[in-house]
């Protein structure tokens, strides 16, 4: 049973995985394709935008060329899609210099406040999603479930308000900008991003836990559970050791989906805080329309995106004996 | 009709009450609020600004002076009306196109689940700002970028609900009877997924106020001098270090809303489907 199965079952996992990972990279080049014709959509280009109102006719026309705008819109899309799979999209209109660069110094902070927030949230969420379910029906789940159904539809930045106004303004721990920058200390850097750390996690938090609830729920209904309950085995153990290695795939798949949410959530915590990320940047590229530094953010959002759902997918078709067995 | 939803209101949970109150109040503040707004709603009628709640302007003044219930009353209908109009535009070209593509056969139906799938894989929040940048944020045309951004996931819904529903005998034999198309998608699929569509524009509302505040938030969404809740947050917050009202009362009206909403669709329980979730 166990050599020859397992050996058939990792391949046929392995090439599942690769059917998923091939379906990713296509819907990645769809978006790509997406985001750069909306683009175009933009009244007058890129030369008109940099050269002014004031602007002849012919000192448009030799930027745009000098630009390469005049080429058809395929071949631009082409240059476009090379230079960011190389690592060069481009130059930013408003920075006035190259797009690569002016990313690569917010994206790191961004990573390290995704990162951060994971590492609250995914605790803090599963305990509850967790203890929730286990009590479903009983006091503390009715009041848990209406706590986070109502965090769900709060905005972020009355969550960021209330959050400014315990922190920095009554209590005075916090600041309430988060004064970021490279030669920081470890110490100074979590006392400046704990706020935005802090409301980031408790909009994922409420998300991330009623699904890792909705997952062991839909587990405990199972007819295995109902037996190893009968036998006695003790509540803790039940979820330990029956449902918890039964509800990995959706709990990891709600984990990232709620992670996701991290990317439209930082838009508006990065900028209410200051935070130097990549959502404050894609919003400031989008308030003075510098396109290539926009296409370029809305891309690596959009990558970050895909490989979540990547993730969750992969852990679905690792942790299903029956896929594995195929 | 009236006594039905008279009794359904009342056999709802507590919570579900709330959400019911907080939507009617909403809903009733965004019909005749400004009517009933104490001052003008760009007149400068407080001599400080940033005051607290007094008998003269209940809710404070505002960081020019401005009495802030009355701009709160005004900036509701701008969020209520624009959400509602671009839920039910995302609502039904969604549906629509589910329709289209559960009566269509596998040749309609592909390539548009492809597309959506394709659509619904680029953040929400982060197509808005495109879409913003590439057109513009007037109001109509943030109207249609909300509802284009959350067609895709009404898609989703409507396209699973009505495949489940082509299987069913009933369209089978509409079907065999020789209906067209166009009468099974409306007279016999439709009708039968109106519960949990109604569950979904709820949920699309919510969305949406959301992403409209963000983006009024951000100063890319409604521009001044109209100006919704959103917007009323974004042009006070220099008065959040001193915790103004003028600040918190629209954020909060905002949270009421939207908590609201989402209360009373889970408490009427139609339908599971993305119960919750946002991007």
């Amino acid at each position: 049973m166990a050599g020859a199965s397992t050996s058939s079952g990792a391949k046929a996992a392995f090439v599942l995985i690769g059917k998923r990972l091939a379906s990713s990279l296509l819907t990645l080049l769809l978006v790509s394709v997406t985001i750069f014709v909306i683009a175009q959509l933009l009244p007058g280009d890129a030369a008109q935008e940099a050269l002014g109102q004031s602007a002849t006719v012919e000192q448009v026309a030799a930027l745009r060329h000098e630009m390469g705008l005049d080429r058809p819109a395929p071949v631009r899309y082409i240059s476009w899609l090379g230079g960011m799979v190389s690592g060069d999209p481009g130059q930013s209109l408003v920075a006035n210099m190259p797009v690569s660069e002016v990313i690569s110094s917010r994206l790191p902070n961004s990573l390290l406040l995704a990162a951060l927030t994971a590492l609250v949230a995914v605790p803090v969420a599963l305990a509850i999603g967790i203890g929730s379910a286990m009590n479903r029906g009983g006091r503390i789940d009715r009041a848990l479930n209406i706590t986070t159904l109502s965090m769900v539809a709060v905005p972020e930045f009355l969550v960021a308000t209330i959050a400014v106004l315990i922190f920095s303004v009554k209590l005075r721990w916090l600041p309430s900008i988060a004064l970021v920058s490279d030669e920081m200390s470890w110490g100074d850097y979590l006392r400046g991003a704990a706020m935005p750390i802090l409301c980031l996690s408790i909009v994922v938090i409420a998300q991330m836990a009623r699904m890792t609830r909705a997952a062991v729920i839909d587990q405990m209904d199972r007819p295995y559970v109902e037996m190893a309950v009968l036998k006695g085995v003790a509540p803790v153990q039940v979820v330990l050791k029956h449902i918890m290695p039964n509800a990995i795939a959706p709990i990891v798949n709600a984990m990232a989906l709620s992670l996701s949410y991290l990317l439209g959530g930082a838009v508006i915590v990065e900028t209410i805080f200051n935070y130097p990320g990549l959502a404050s940047l894609m919003v400031n590229a989008v308030t003075s329309r510098d396109m290539p530094l926009l296409q370029a953010c809305a891309m690596i959002f959009c990558a970050a995106y895909l490989i979540l759902m990547l993730i969750a997918d992969v852990t679905a078709i690792l942790a299903n004996p029956r896929l594995r067995a195929q | 009709m009236m006594a039905r939803s008279i009794k359904g209101a009342k056999a709802l949970p507590l919570s579900g009450k709330v959400g019911l109150a907080l939507v009617l109040f909403w809903l009733v503040a965004a019909l005749v609020g400004p009517m009933l707004a104490p001052y003008p709603v760009g007149a400068f009628v407080a001599y400080d600004v940033f005051d607290g709640s007094s008998s003269a302007h209940w809710l404070g003044s505002d960081y020019l002076g401005r009495d802030v219930l009355s701009r709160l009353l005004w900036g509701a209908r701008y969020t209520v009306a624009l959400a509602a109009a671009a839920a039910f535009l995302a609502s039904a070209t969604g549906t629509a196109l589910a329709l289209t593509a559960a009566v269509g056969g596998a040749k309609v139906d592909e390539p548009l689940s492809r597309f959506m799938d394709m659509l619904i894989s680029i953040p929400s929040k982060i197509f808005s700002l495109v879409l913003v940048a590439a057109f513009g944020s007037s109001l109509p045309l943030l109207l249609l970028i909300a509802a284009i951004t959350y067609v895709p996931g009404n898609y989703r819904i409507a396209r699973a609900l009505a495949v489940n529903l082509t299987q069913m005998d009933y369209v089978q034999v509409a079907r065999a009877r020789g209906e067209g198309r166009l009468h099974i998608a409306i007279a016999e699929i439709l009708p039968n997924m109106i519960h949990p569509l109604l569950a979904d524009f709820g949920l699309r509302f919510v969305f949406i106020v959301l992403l409209l505040s963000g983006l009024s938030f951000l100063g890319l969404g409604v521009q001044p001098p109209d100006a919704d809740l959103g917007s009323l947050v974004r042009e006070n917050i220099s008065g959040l270090g001193e915790g103004a009202l003028a600040i918190l009362a629209p954020a909060i009206a905002i949270a009421t809303l939207t908590v609201g909403v989402n209360l009373l669709i889970d408490a009427i329980g139609v339908s599971g489907t993305g119960r919750g979730k946002r991007k």
